[in-house]
């Protein structure tokens, strides 16, 4: 690849100098070594300091420059620049409170993560060294794990979008799951308890907008899919 | 069931069954009545009166118009949850619905297993 020029039009919004948000368009000229949404990015940082995004890992694994490419949600860290259209319409995740440009307020989105109890509860004496697993008890959580907490999921769901105080999300979704999932854990009946409410897990209506925009390629709505399964188990 | 935690309203896998178990009843009603249509090649009034004149034709009738109201409400009322915030609105709204879906209930039986 060669340089290249990349058109842009990014959502800009600084609530102590703005009324309203607007988009801005910008040029930025990209050299044979650039390749992701986020270089184009940190280089049009250069142009205009007063661009606000988050990044930091710039390799797909700390989730902080999630936001809107061209309609999508996406980290722009692992999207490839010159597969998208041009203009590139950069909006910050939908859903979210905007604190300013693309940099949003996470904290209702990490609130629901943290009601469902991200961490193995055992209520069983602790094993001298760890509590071990079977291989195949810890293939379950393969497409679990892995997630990265970048709320790409979450602020694509419209229920999410409806209900962000009382529907806990795909990402939270797929987190309770990962621990339901886990034999280590044994707090399964109270994490159960915990979701059955017509709005907390029952708000997913299936539509799988998680499932297309996921940078790391898991599937919530297979994971709520799991958990209502357990519940209709538990009752039968 | 021990360690049970009592946290949000616990209908929430009871509506959920309740319209995956709804909507097979319906299904089921709908196969036997197009069913019922093709093997009568299209059914003349006199046909269409006997059919319903028989009682277990009643009978699952009134059982899959019950089902209907049923999954009705559950997909109503998910809707008014999803898309209507102001407290007010959505009790009127919830309420409309019940009196619509109950009306709806009276007038079928009537038809129904009226003479």
């Amino acid at each position: 690849m060669t340089t290249r020029t990349i058109k842009f039009s990014i959502y800009r919004f600084d609530p102590e100098k703005d009324a309203k948000p607007y988009m801005k368009d910008y040029t930025v000229e990209l050299d044979a070594t650039e390749h992701k949404l986020l270089d184009a990015l940190v280089k049009l940082k250069v142009l205009d300091d007063s661009v606000s995004f988050r990044r930091s890992c710039r390799e797909g694994v700390c989730g902080s420059d999630a936001m809107n490419i061209n309609g999508k949600n996406g980290l722009a860290c692992v999207t490839d620049v010159d597969s998208l259209k041009q203009p590139i319409q950069i909006r910050p995740l939908p859903g979210l409170p905007v604190i300013r440009d693309l940099i949003v307020d996470m904290t209702q989105f990490f609130k629901q993560y943290h009601s469902i109890k991200p961490y193995v509860q055992n209520d069983t004496p602790a094993p001298d060294r760890e509590r071990l697993q079977s291989q195949e008890d810890r293939k379950e959580l393969d497409g679990l794990y892995e997630c990265i907490l970048c709320a790409c999921c979450s602020t694509s769901c419209p229920s999410f979008w409806w209900n962000p105080d009382k529907f806990v999300g795909p990402a939270g979704l797929l987190a309770a799951y990962r621990f339901i999932a886990d034999t280590r854990d044994t707090a399964t009946n109270e994490r159960l308890d915990n979701l059955e409410d017509p709005y907390r897990l029952f708000r997913c209506h299936t539509i799988m907008n998680c499932v297309d925009v996921c940078p790391k390629d898991l599937n919530p709505t297979k994971a709520i899919g799991k958990i209502k399964d357990l519940m209709v188990k538990r009752i039968a | 069931m021990v360690n049970r935690q009592v946290v949000g309203a616990h209908y929430g896998l009871r509506d959920w069954l309740v319209q995956r178990v709804t909507a097979v009843i319906m299904l089921v009603y709908a196969v036997a009545i197009v069913a019922f249509l093709v093997l009568a090649h299209g059914a003349n009034y006199a046909q269409w009166q006997q059919l319903f004149a028989c009682g277990w034709v009643k009978v699952l009738t009134t059982v899959t118009i019950l089902a209907l109201l049923w999954h009705a409400w559950v997909g109503l009322r998910d809707i008014w949850m999803d898309y209507v915030q102001h407290i007010g609105l959505r009790l009127t709204l919830h309420v409309v619905t019940i009196l619509w879906l109950v009306s709806s209930l009276v007038y079928a039986v009537k038809v129904v297993w009226g003479a």
